[in-house]
Formats: C-alpha cells, structure tokens, sequence
C-alpha cells in the first residue's frame, strides 16, 4: 500500500497548504481559490478512507455550490483587506480564544473517538462491516431510519432560511412595468393577427 | 498478464486505457466539430468546410494547427496564473469524467459505485473555469459573461441533479452500469428509460443544452451584448482549450442521455447484440439533435433562461422525484418504475 | 379567465420546437444556394466593374490618348497621369497610376474614356499580400488589358445596344 500512502501525504500536504494560503494570500480571490483546493484535497482524503459518497458529496456541496457563492461574493465586492487589517491587534486576542476553545473541542472528540469504549461500541453497533454493505446504502439506511427526526429537522431548517431569504429579499415594486410571461404565451397568434389582402390603390 | 494485475503493470494498464479513451474522444472530438459545422451549413443550405481533406473531413485540424501556431497574448491588467489556468482546467474537467462512462459491459476505466455523483462533482467544477476565465482578464465583458455563465450553470446543475435523481430511484444504484443493465429487457427500444420517462428525457436534454452553454442558452458568449463572453481577452491555444473543453462537455451531456435513458449499449431490437456501436450510435444521433438545437432556436433573454430554469424546470423536475419515489415504493404500472437489482 | 388549453397544451407538447425541427430538416435535404467557389462561379454581367486594364488597338498601339477625363472625374482621386508627346509626336502618357485602395470602383473612368482604353475588366480575383501590389502603374495595367483582352471586347459588344 505503498501507493496509498503516498496518495494521503500527497493529498495532506495540499490541504495544509492550501489551507493555510486562504489566510495568506493578499488577493480575496485567490484565497476562494485556494480554498476550493483544500476542500478539493480534503475530498481525496475521503476517497483514501473508503467515504466515496461523503467524498463526492463534498464536492458537490462545498465546491459545486458553496464555494461559487463565495466567489460570487468576493469578486462582486470591493473590499479593501488593508482597512479590514487595522483592527487585526485589537481583535487578536478573541480569534486566539476562539482558536484555542476550537483545539480543545477537537481534542475531546478526537479523545472520546480514541479512548472511550462505548463510543467504539456505539460506532460498532449502528456501521455494518464495509465488506457487506458500500456506504452509499449505509449512510442512506441510518439517515432515514435512525436519524430521520435529525434529518428531516436539518431540512427544515434550511427550508425555513431558504424562505425567509426568499421573503426579505422580494419586494413588490410599483410602477415598474413588468412582462407578464403567461400571458404572452397564451396569446394566440390566430385571435391577434389579422390578414387582410389589400389591393393596390384602395388602401386607407 | 500476471505483470498487469497488481502494482506497476495495473497502473500502466490503467494508464493506457486512460490515453486510449482519450485520444479516442479527442480524434473523434475533431470530426464532431467538422459535423457541427457540415450540419448547421445544411441547415442554412450552404456547403460549410469542404476544401481541407476531402469534402473537408481534415477542417479541424487544420484550425488546430492554425490555433497552436498563433501568439498567445496575455493582457497587461490579467491576473497571469489564473488567467492561464482556467483554459486548463476547462479542458482537463471534461476529459476526467470520461473515466466513468461504459462503452460496453466491462469496457470502462473506473467502475465505480458513485460513478453518477462523481460526474456530477466534476462538472459542477467546470463552471469555476468560466468563472476564473472572466474575472482574471480583468475586463468588464469578460468578468460579465463569467457572471452570467456561473449562475446559469448552477442554476440547470439542480435540475439536472433532480432528473437524474429520478433515475437513481428507479435504479437503486449509482453505478452507470447497474444503470444501463436495469434498462435490459425483453421489450427492446421500449423497455429502456425514455418511455416511462419521457417528461423527463425533454427537460434533461434542455437543461444539458444550457449547462454546457449551447444555443439557445449561450448567453456566456452571447457577441450582441458580450462579444465573446468569458472568452473575449483569450486567443491561440487557451482559446482553443476552452473550445475543446465546451465541445467535449457537449459529447459527454449526450453519452450522459444516452446511458440514463436510452440504455446504453443495448440493442434497441431483441436480437441484435449489443456492444459499443450502439452506444457511439446514440451519442452520435444526440449530438446531431444538439447541433440542430443550435441550428433552429434563437437565443433566449437571460430573464427568460433563469425563470424557465427556475419557475419550470425545479418544480417539474421535484414533482417528478416525488412521483417516482411513490410509483417505485409501491410499484405502480407493473412495476416500470421499481428495477432494483439486489439489494 | 379560465387558462387556454389549446395554448397550454401547444406549449407543453414543444409545437414550436417540432415545427422548427420540421423546417430545419425540409432545409437540410435542400440542394445548396451557396457555389463551390474557388472551383465553381457565379455568373457576371458584362457591365460588371472589377479589376481595371488598358486596352490596346488590334495593331498594338494603345488606346489612351492622356486626355486625362478619368483623372478628372475619378471621385476617389485613385488616378495619376503624367503625358509628355513621344518621338512620333503623338500625345501619350508617360505614366499612368491607379491606387487601387483608393478604387470605388464606380466606373466613371471608363465611361468618361472617348477611346475605350481605360476599362474595368471582369477580373475580381486580385487580392494581393502587400499593400504595394495595388499600387497599379501603366505596365500593370497594359499588362492587364492584354490578358483580359477577348473578355472585355466580348463585354464590351454584349452591352453595345444599351449605351
């Protein structure tokens, strides 16, 4: 599995940079660039794990989608990062608290997956071997059947955000004239035109 | 052949069959253009390339060598790197994907089991080279057009992403090949996708046409307001990668159609045996129906394209889902819609 | 107002989208308006005006007599003649230059000529690689007229009973 492991540092190495090159880099352009090569790197790593769905899924929502709307933003702003940086000393210290209580949160986790042993039971219990099932039909089966309350809850959720965007952002304007799509469409040709063969010298 | 089935010979054989598709796509790319052109001349009763080869059969490769031979200019205001990596990426995107498509049975790069999701992930990548192309020439008509294109695709990528949801659930898997053998039958032609989705076959081909910016919806490059669109600063061979990079995403959307609805490589009379003549025969008759797109539509406003994509296609194509979970849960209509092979 | 179901039903069935098709194909199938051109041509009318020549009588002696009518009326001043007499004491041109990027091609030259000799032959193939080419002097053109000679007598014949 020589290969394989050179394929996870190839990919590890991308990621870290990249990452770290969307806080470095001056243009806010590149930094969405960047960005979308560690997302990119981040789904190679899935697919070493054996998560191709989570891995595609990753592609599709975070680079498909979310990472153009970023673009979108960033190339239609204009923002000026040396003016952001001014305040960089003063709020220093509440990103260095939010870094540090992020580490430790990870570290929990990341303890717990490790140390614990009912959360090895719990994993043990709810993934069946991947020998048996690929984990596109895994993921679907806990998502719809254990989890489904979660689920659908986190689809309301964002149907509700999805809404409430939609209704900020709609407003009615008077006096604009507006096509009428429909009607247009409905129209029909035969009841609007009138052909009518005139003869020369006895038009109006 | 014991060399090429583990270690280094496996990654040579992969490696060749890779070059072999693509130099196949490529060489074949070459006499699609040749067709495009031979197609929209007729249409317009005129003659179209004849004089390169004969009847012009060498035109692109003649424009091909023309493309490469002439200078590259870079504008002074782009942004370099990027500005040279969105063709790159325009051509390289749509060459990935063909790794998953099967010829026959058997005859594909990677088979793998998300092999429709993977190709969804790579194309909706393909809008970024539009996007970089645009905003790195730092121009108003190109950054305009990048804008246009960026939201249009992502705009069809959902309706697009529904339809074939749709098929999913009929299928229950998310393999090309489970896709195309649920599609076997004794009934030939009319035992493949289309019949029992043919809303659907319209609404994914139209979608098709606007997510790889054909006419009617080749609003990105539309000349009367854009010039050239995302492609106005680029010329000699960036232009000619994004050109090939378009035409190619244009061949795969009809391998795509032809896999999900019209079976693949199956023959469509029982009998017959199948093979990958079948499957370039398809590609070929869908590739002719997007050349006529072109050849008969005018093009759409971009209010129009965005409220169609919108107002029409979304709530079809999730009306559709919904119906074909129920009909494929419950079995309706003799069970047309519930053609899950194991599992 | 109830929807318009003969329009709705026009609309979803994609009428318009199969009629187009319908056409497109009908146009497909069509013999071509367009000529095969480099190997095929188009027909010209004898008033055609394309490239210009200076003719000759049939004992070789040139038309011009540098009147200098066609200097005169040449609107897009793309003609220069210089004339001195010549041994024989005969009035001629020692030069005759058309700047043929400057040409119009409105055919006044040949109409203001009292002797024929400046004329706008049927040759519209004389693209050039530089720009100097199309400076024609009075080599070119006799050289010109020699060529296209039987073309434009032939031309010249057909248009007779018009003039």
């Amino acid at each position: 599995m020589a290969f394989a492991t050179f394929a996870f540092y190839l990919f590890a190495v991308i990621a870290v940079v990249a990452g770290a090159m969307v806080i470095f880099a001056r243009n806010p352009v590149h930094s969405v660039l960047w960005l979308i090569l560690a997302f990119f790197s981040a789904a190679g790593l899935f697919v070493l794990l054996g998560a191709e769905f989570v891995a595609m899924i990753m592609l599709i929502v975070y680079v498909g989608a979310v990472a153009v709307l970023f673009l979108f933003v960033v190339m239609m702003l204009d923002v000026n990062f040396a003016e952001l940086r001014e305040g960089m000393a003063r709020l220093l210290p509440i990103g260095l608290l939010i870094g540090v209580v992020l580490l430790v949160q990870l570290g929990f986790v990341f303890g717990a997956w490790e140390t614990s042993e009912q959360a090895l039971s719990a994993r043990q219990a709810i993934t069946p071997a991947p020998e048996i099932v690929d984990n596109t039909t895994a993921i679907g089966k806990l998502l719809y059947t254990r989890y489904i309350f979660l689920f659908q809850t986190a689809g309301l959720v964002l149907l509700v955000a999805m809404i409430g965007a939609i209704v900020l952002t709609l407003r009615k304007r008077q006096y604009v004239k507006r096509q009428d799509v429909l009607k247009q469409m409905y129209r029909d040709p035969k009841a609007a035109v009138n052909l009518v063969d005139i003869k020369p010298g006895q038009g109006a | 052949m014991e060399f090429f089935s583990h270690g280094f010979g496996l990654f040579l054989l992969i490696l060749a069959q890779c070059l072999a598709v693509t130099v196949v796509i490529l060489v074949s790319l070459a006499f699609l253009m040749y067709g495009d052109r031979k197609i929209w001349a007729a249409v317009q009763i005129r003659r179209g390339p004849n004089v390169v080869g004969p009847w012009g059969l060498l035109q692109s490769f003649a424009d091909f060598l023309k493309y490469i031979v002439k200078e590259i200019v870079i504008p002074a205001g782009a942004d370099k790197t990027v500005f040279m990596l969105a063709p790159m990426i325009s051509f390289v995107l749509p060459v990935i994907v063909w790794a998953v498509i099967p010829w026959a049975p058997g005859w594909v790069i990677s088979d793998m089991n998300v092999g429709i999701l993977f190709i969804f992930a790579i194309s909706s990548m393909h809008v970024y080279a539009i996007i970089m192309g645009g905003w790195a020439s730092n121009s108003k008509y190109p950054f305009l057009g990048g804008l246009r294109s960026a939201a249009q695709m992502i705009s069809y990528e959902v309706s697009l992403g529904l339809i074939i949801i749709g098929v999913l659930v009929s299928t229950g898997s998310l393999n090309l090949s489970r896709i195309v053998e649920a599609q076997a039958g004794s009934w030939g032609l009319f035992s493949w996708y289309w019949l029992p989705h043919l809303p659907m076959v319209v609404l994914f081909f139209v979608s098709a046409l606007a997510e790889t910016n054909r006419p009617p919806f080749d609003l990105p490059e539309a000349e009367s307001e854009l010039v050239a669109g995302y492609q106005v600063e680029y010329s000699s061979t960036p232009f000619l990668l994004f050109m090939i990079g378009e035409l190619m995403s244009v061949f795969f959307m009809c391998a795509l159609i032809s896999i999900l609805f019209f079976g693949g490589w199956l023959s469509p009379i029982p009998g017959i045996p199948d093979g990958a003549l079948w499957m370039f025969g398809k590609m070929l008759f869908w590739f002719f129906m997007f050349s006529m797109m072109k050849a008969i539509v005018p093009r759409y406003r971009y209010d129009q394209l965005m409220r169609i994509g919108w107002k029409v296609f979304l709530p079809l194509s999730l009306a559709w889902v919904a119906f074909i979970g129920l009909a494929a849960q419950y079995g309706w209509l003799w069970g047309t819609y519930q053609r899950w092979i194991g599992g | 107002m109830g929807i318009p179901v003969n329009r709705a039903a026009w609309y979803f069935l994609l009428t318009d989208i199969v009629l187009g098709f319908r056409v497109g194909m009908k146009y497909f199938f069509k013999p071509k308006a367009t000529l095969n051109y480099p190997h095929e041509k188009g027909h010209l009318s004898p008033r055609f005006r394309g490239e210009h020549a200076l003719r000759r009588y049939p004992s070789g002696e040139e038309r011009c007599i540098a009147c200098k009518l066609c200097e005169a009326i040449c609107p897009a001043q793309a003609i220069t003649i210089d004339a001195e007499p010549r041994e024989d004491g005969s009035r001629r041109t020692t030069r005759y230059d058309i700047d043929m990027t400057k040409c119009i091609y409105c055919g006044f030259c040949q109409e203001a000529c009292p002797v024929d000799a400046i004329v706008e032959g049927p040759n519209f193939e004389f693209a050039t690689e530089t720009r100097e080419e199309l400076f024609y002097d009075k080599a070119k053109l006799l050289a010109n007229g020699d060529r296209w000679e039987s073309e434009i007598a032939r031309n010249l014949e057909l248009d007779a009973p018009y003039r």
